[in-house]
């Protein structure tokens, strides 16, 4: 049994009569790469934001690494070791591709910073790209620059939300490759839509649904699921 | 004298709750009004007519200043908040300038309509302080009854509370912008046409009514009219009792950490509906 | 390089201009230099972490009367009271500031100008120590320093360039540096800085603090150097002026502090002479740069890619 570096118990949070997340329970094992998947409105997003801190659910535990940081405030996450990269790009669009990683990477206060940041731009393809304002870049230029900034925080948990959307088919196997190389030192938790990458990523998947875990397991395991399909997969996925 | 402030917070209230403009030149639409009020006085040789005629001009051409400051300045910022505070700043300087430029640095008095006195058996009141809370409140009621049963009231409501879909609905929106804008400035100009006779008009007077209305204003939760009235009539009153114990600077300093905190604390204001 | 160069040469033009000004234009640089300390203050919480304060005449007054007081009544001499008075404007920039920055936006603007009017109302309140809106002159013994008589021309000019210099070079490294780049980034996106572990409330408290040591040195200097201390600094317009001179130089460049002070002043200096409009004057330029220039000139020559290197 690996060990466990992220544990929820019993989160919810409620808006007005809506149970955005209604009692989830979710395991991150260390260095696993964990998918979690569901329809529009299953309580995705909400259940991240209570992860990383930008929501404070209404009941529930968070340990992550065996500490309790249910009401840690975010940066505090981070600085622990809670990496996040937005679903909406949230880069800094007035100032350069070099600030903008500059200001990831000099959290862990290297001596050399332009060397670091240049060794960061390489992991996700941008370095010649450095001295450009960030607003000015093309949009999958951009999404490569958000989760550059992810990765440069070296996170031990980095939480990727819908990171693959609006890329090309092209850069979808570059991005792949690149979240592969990042295990077992770093544990990802995936958000994702696009089953493929899904499939082809995760060692385990949680699926969510009306703000309840619907299902959890190994792949295989998801795909042959009868609720998920009738829930999520659609029936085109029964005869697998 | 809550009465009065209650006028002129309303004003301010109103131009923040559909425009969401904070106007700092409120105060100075105040001293217009009353600077206007003298010299409306001094053309009209009866007390009683000049005051009526005060009444009735100041308020609108205070307001076509508004309407005026609304579509050549406010409009071409987009209504952007910071920005357009630094404006009005700019706008109060402006107004204060011109009236001292045209009315000169000196207090001038003006006669109240009538000075009847109210003698009761243990102390005296004046007629015209009375009349000027009567005054106040049928304004306010008439402000009240226009925002909540009139056509135009209710366009006003639907632009505060979705700008773009009123647009959407064929609401003009630039209209109703400068004429919530003319209209909270007009609120100023009637309060300080009623105010006149007992203080005097000053071309620095609109500091004050400009501190207490955001002092009423915010407390009462910004936007909200009710809130706003019952916050005035609150301090309008407390005012009174305050300074009877403290000196009127003590009360000024309480009354402005008062506003800082509940920003600070009750964003929403203690009458404000929650976010 | 470039902009170093630049900087060095700008307080070189400074202090070449001391030897070569007539008396009165020499008086007005040295009163101009100190302004621009403030203004540099308010351009650290605006320019470049996006802080719209309007009460930075609180923490210049906080200097100084932090400064002018200890000399009236405790007959300290300049050089402990300068720097408790600029220490004075930092401690209450973070004491208001542990306040005012639980808010944003508009009720940020509004709290810091209510917290400025308590101040001055209360300078006022206690008129009898603080001399109310009359102030009181410095005593000329508490205006030595380093053995420089400040009331005199001549080292008065080169203590305001002293301080200038600092506050410029200071401001440079700032910007150049580390932390300096997390301060725009407040300004820019908050969350998203909030999410890579920066945590905003003390990165904003941190700078507010900052500019209020810029307030409050230039609030000391200037009592000091000017002999004057008084409620007046604790007004409105003096919260208006810093954002004034800011807005017309350029927010969030480090010259741009001192072009526009020294543009505004001789604009109203200009106005004034000839006739008494010089509120109009500064309404004016208000609405000219908010509404046409919102980046300054500085800012603007910036933007076109003119001056790209400028910090």
């Amino acid at each position: 049994m690996a060990s466990m570096i992220l544990q929820a118990e019993g989160l919810k949070r409620h808006f007005g009569g809506l149970k955005a997340v209604d009692g989830v329970d979710l395991a991150l094992n260390a260095g696993e790469i964990h998918a979690l998947i569901g329809p529009n409105g299953a309580g995705k997003t909400t259940l991240v934001s209570l992860l990383s801190g930008r929501q404070v659910p209404d009941a529930g535990t968070i340990r992550f690494d065996g500490a309790d940081i249910t009401r840690l405030p975010a940066h505090e996450r981070v600085r622990r070791g809670i990496g996040y990269t937005f679903q909406i790009t949230a880069i800094y669009a007035g100032l350069s591709v070099f600030d903008n990683l500059a200001l990831a990477v000099q959290r862990g206060h290297p001596r050399d910073l332009s060397g670091a940041v240049t060794e960061a731009a390489a992991r996700v393809g941008l370095e010649a790209l450095l001295p450009q304002i960030a607003g000015t870049l093309s949009y999958g230029h951009q999404r490569l620059l958000e989760i550059g900034m992810g990765l440069a925080l070296h996170p031990r948990l980095l939480i990727l939300d819908e990171p693959t959307q609006g890329f090309a088919a092209g850069e979808i196997e570059g991005f792949m490759a690149l979240v592969r190389g990042l295990v077992p030192a770093t544990t990802v938790l995936l958000i994702e839509h696009n089953m493929d990458v899904v499939m082809a990523l995760a060692e385990r998947i949680t699926v969510l649904d009306q703000g309840r875990v619907l299902a959890s397991g190994l792949p295989a395991e998801i795909r042959a699921n009868r609720a998920v399909q009738d829930a999520y997969l659609g029936g085109s996925h029964a005869g697998d | 004298m809550a009465a009065v402030l209650a006028l002129t917070a309303v004003g301010l209230s109103l131009t923040f709750g559909v425009m969401r403009v904070v106007n700092v030149a409120h105060g100075e639409f105040f001293m217009l009004g009353a600077v206007l009020a003298w010299v409306v006085a001094q053309a009209v040789p009866s007390a009683p007519l000049g005051f009526v005629a005060a009444l009735i001009l100041c308020p609108l051409v205070v307001g076509a200043v508004a309407a005026l400051a609304d579509t050549a300045i406010l409009k071409r910022l987009n209504y952007d908040p910071e920005a357009t505070i630094v404006a009005t700043i700019g706008i109060s300087y402006i107004l204060q300038q011109g009236a001292l430029s045209f009315f000169g640095p000196d207090a001038r008095a003006v006669e109240a309509p009538f000075s009847l006195r109210l003698q009761f058996p243990w102390f005296g009141y004046s007629g015209y302080k009375l009349f000027v809370v009567v005054a106040a409140g049928l304004v306010l009621l008439a402000v009240w009854l226009f925002m909540t049963r009139s056509r135009a009231g209710l366009v006003m409501r639907a632009t505060q509370v979705d700008r773009n879909t009123a647009r959407a609905f064929g609401i003009n929106v630039d209209r109703v912008y400068a004429g919530t804008f003319a209209l909270g400035a007009a609120l100023a100009a009637v309060a300080a046409v009623l105010i006149v006779p007992i203080q005097q008009a000053h071309y620095l007077m609109g500091h004050d009514p400009l501190l207490l209305s955001f002092i009423v204003v915010i407390i009462g939760g910004l936007g909200s009219i009710r809130g706003t009235l019952i916050a005035a009539l609150l301090i309008g009153l407390s005012d009174g009792i305050i300074s009877m114990f403290f000196t009127p600077t003590l009360a000024k300093i309480v009354a402005t950490l008062a506003v800082a905190l509940v920003l600070v604390f009750r964003p929403q204001g203690l009458f404000g509906a929650r976010a | 390089m470039r902009a170093l160069s630049l900087h060095l040469a700008v307080l070189a033009l400074l202090l070449g201009l001391h030897f070569v000004l007539p008396a009165y234009h020499h008086a007005n640089l040295a009163r101009i230099m100190v302004l621009a300390v403030f203004a540099m203050g308010y351009n650290i919480a605006f320019g470049y972490t996006g802080l719209l304060s309007l009460g930075h005449a609180l923490l210049l007054s906080a200097g100084m009367f932090g400064a002018g007081l200890l000399i009236q009544h405790f007959g300290l001499t300049a050089a402990p009271a300068l720097l408790i008075g600029t220490l004075a404007g930092a401690a209450m920039a973070a004491v208001t500031g542990l306040l005012a920055l639980r808010t944003t936006g508009v009720s940020l603007m509004i709290v810091t100008l209510m917290f400025a009017q308590a101040g001055y109302l209360t300078l006022l309140y206690f008129g009898a120590v603080t001399g109310g809106d009359e102030g009181f002159p410095v005593p000329a013994a508490g205006r030595v320093a380093f053995g420089l008589n400040l009331a005199a021309e001549g080292p008065r000019y080169l203590v305001a360039l002293g301080l200038f210099a600092v506050a410029l070079m200071g401001n440079l490294a700032l910007v150049r540096s580390r932390f300096g780049r997390v301060m725009v980034a407040m300004r820019e996106n908050e969350e998203r800085s909030r999410m890579l572990g920066y945590n905003p409330f003390a990165v904003k408290l941190g700078l507010m603090a900052l500019s209020g040591l810029y307030a409050g040195a230039a609030g000391a200097f200037y009592g000091v150097m000017f002999g004057y201390v008084g409620a007046t600094f604790a007004t409105i317009p003096y919260s208006i002026l810093p954002l004034l001179y800011v807005l017309l130089g350029g927010a969030g460049v480090t010259l741009g502090p001192l072009l526009g002070a020294v543009l505004m002043f001789y604009l109203i200096d200009l106005a004034s002479s000839h006739t008494t409009v010089q509120l109009a004057v500064t309404g004016g330029a208000l609405l000219v740069l908010v509404l046409f220039a919102p980046k300054g000139i500085l800012g603007s020559l910036r933007e076109r890619g003119l001056a790209s290197w400028l910090p």
